[in-house]
């Protein structure tokens, strides 16, 4: 415990999550082939591939969601394995954004931001709230505090759970398909959002379909199929050079139209 | 432009809505809105007249309600001088008439403690909550008891009446409660012993019939146990009652979490917070109030359900108005005895089913969409 919390230190050039030969299967089907990803601090990727080619399942194995057979990963410097307290220690650094917001529908907004700070860091109720209050203002939906997720569009609450992740103050987020239950007039206040965390020098990991974000903002964009990361390459690469068949024809099929 | 999907005149203005308030103006919108409905009320009220008004003939005109002995039975309707002559017995039972004070405490602070809880707009829930859960058992024990600080002690086997079944209903409904919420969570567990524990559990009290149950309590269960230690019979039926109806709780509540959407738990995962945090925090809330009338529903099976300690010796509400039936100087009463019995039953009953569907109410606005 103790070496990895020293390995934690921050300001270390260390990789922010590393992942080595990881393998994972679903009874006999095997979704996760030999993945090798380094993120360095800082830097934002964006996955993308068909459904199915396991990208979300690859960033839910980093804050174990998912359980992995084969291989490691290490974030921040710590190695995951099958203890909860490591597991655990490991959540605390790294956010993560749903497909489907799964806001908590018993509570306020601004509960929702405050619950894991009183709960995870042992914060007073009133520093939470003020810290709850700075976060929900910079996704400028700090007027609807008092407000139950229910009460809100699917943008909105989208932006909620950004701000409930970002209270804790993680050092990489995970977005899963942030904004595909969103509507087309919706999707754009969340991408802004992104691209301002983007701009924060946020490590992200970010399985979208957003080729538009990509291309702003991404330093990587990773495309995976049946389990296996098939290409790599900066966005102006991955959009103008693509290197396999496989990709040429995915781009020619979200782009071609 | 066509005539007929244009019109060219205006229509007549309809009649205004009938605006009249009150008895006439309530019937009119009510019962007598059309021919037809009206013949359906007048129907229903000549039928509910033709059932209901022999019972209130019976129950309420023709009916003796003062005196107290059975000479005071002059009416031919009911004599409910029955229930008052044997009022103190149903309420406490065989317990000593001296000592009855402790009892009433024990209802006031009860029903003090109830309202306190029951009542949205009183403040410090939690506290109150905390002191009904364990300083009033403790308090309720020693009083009802006896036994220290001076206090005759008044053994179990005197209870009895409305005051037990309200014990053996209390114990009842604030024990399997959260021994089958523990229950429903273990019936989920990854764990396998655990799980394996909770569904053995489960299966084996939802399997046998209550009786059974309370007979093994009462009458095997000394068998088992060695000679010199006694338990005593009312705990050992409240805790097989306990027991039984945790089960059924088990599985109510875990309709209730199978409902809650598997993002919850990760979304609490995600934030770094431990299963019971999970569960406490986001899960429990969200499932208990989806399952509130399969609680509640059981709460009443059990309150009614108290009446079955009958067959293992205890005198509960019914068990001693049925021993009231059998004084000689009141044979024949049996119909006001039932009556008052089933009465006072539900009102309980009702009083449970009235509250939950308040408490429904009030949860969903808090973020009805």
């Amino acid at each position: 415990m103790s070496e990895a919390q020293a390995a934690a230190a921050p300001g270390d050039d260390k990789p922010m999550i590393q992942i080595e030969r990881l393998n994972k299967w679903y009874g006999s089907f095997h979704v996760l082939r030999d993945i090798d990803l380094t993120v360095t601090r800082g830097e934002r990727i964006v996955i993308c591939g068909p459904s199915g080619s396991g990208k979300s399942t690859m960033i839910r194995c980093i804050n174990h969601l998912e359980e992995h057979q084969q291989g490691s990963i290490t974030v921040n410097g710590i190695p995951m394995n099958h203890d909860i307290k490591r597991i655990e220690q490991i959540r605390r650094n790294v956010g993560m954004v749903f497909q489907h917001f799964n806001l908590f529908p018993h509570l306020t907004v601004l509960e929702n931001c405050c619950l894991a700070q009183i709960w995870v860091q042992k914060k007073p109720r009133a520093e939470a709230e003020q810290s709850a209050m700075e976060y929900l203002e910079r996704v400028q939906i700090a007027n609807q505090a008092k407000k139950y997720p229910g009460q809100l569009s699917g943008g909105q609450q989208q932006r909620v759970a950004i701000a409930r992740a970002l209270c804790m103050r993680p050092e990489v987020m995970l977005f899963d398909e942030p904004t595909s239950a969103l509507d087309p007039e919706m999707i754009k206040e969340v991408l802004d959002v992104m691209i301002e965390l983007a701009h924060e020098g946020m490590t992200m990991l970010c399985v979208t379909h957003e080729m538009g974000f990509a291309k702003t903002v991404a330093d990587r964009v990773i495309f995976m199929d049946q389990g296996q990361i098939i290409e790599e390459a900066p966005p102006e690469t991955f959009f103008n050079n693509p290197r396999s068949e496989r990709t040429q024809l995915f781009l020619s099929q979200i782009l071609g139209h | 432009m066509r005539e007929s999907t244009f019109r060219t005149q205006m229509i007549e203005a309809r009649e205004a809505p009938d605006q009249r308030r009150g008895l006439s103006g309530w019937l009119r919108a009510n019962l007598f809105n059309g021919p037809l409905n009206s013949v359906v009320s007048v129907a229903v009220i000549g039928l509910l007249a033709w059932i209901l008004w022999p019972f209130l003939k019976w129950a309420v005109v023709d009916a003796n309600f003062l005196g107290s002995t059975r000479e005071d039975c002059t009416g031919s309707g009911a004599c409910w001088v029955f229930i008052s002559a044997r009022f103190e017995s149903i309420i406490y039972g065989f317990y000593p008439a001296a000592e009855r004070w402790r009892v009433d405490i024990v209802f006031a602070l009860m029903a003090a403690l109830v309202a306190w809880l029951a009542i949205p707009r009183l403040p410090r829930k939690r506290l109150v909550g905390l002191f009904t859960l364990v300083g009033f058992p403790i308090i309720a024990w020693f009083l009802l008891l006896g036994g220290h600080f001076g206090l005759p002690e008044v053994p179990t086997r005197a209870w009895g009446g409305l005051m037990l079944t309200l014990t053996v209903a209390t114990v009842g409904i604030v024990g399997s409660l959260p021994l089958g919420v523990i229950l429903a969570l273990g019936r989920r567990s990854k764990m396998p012993f655990v799980k394996s524990v909770c569904v053995i559990f489960i299966e084996f009290w939802r399997g046998v019939p209550l009786i059974t149950v309370l007979f093994m309590a009462s009458v095997m269960l000394p068998l088992f146990v060695p000679g010199n230690v006694e338990f005593d019979k009312l705990l050992r039926a409240l805790i097989g009652i306990m027991f039984f109806w945790s089960a059924y709780m088990a599985e109510v509540v875990r309709g209730g979490l199978q409902a809650i959407g598997k993002g919850q738990n990760e979304a609490g995962q995600a934030l770094g917070l431990g299963y019971w945090q999970r569960m406490g925090l986001i899960i429990l809330p969200q499932a208990l109030k989806l399952v509130i009338p399969g609680i509640v529903n059981t709460f009443i099976a059990l309150f009614k359900d108290t009446s079955l300690v009958l067959i293992i010796g205890l005198f509960d509400l019914l068990a001693i108005i049925r021993a009231g039936l059998t004084d000689s100087n009141w044979l024949g009463f049996s119909t006001e005895g039932y009556v008052f019995a089933a009465l006072v039953f539900w009102i309980f009953c009702f009083s449970m089913s009235r509250y939950s569907q308040y408490i429904e109410r009030r949860l969903n606005t808090s973020y009805r969409r």
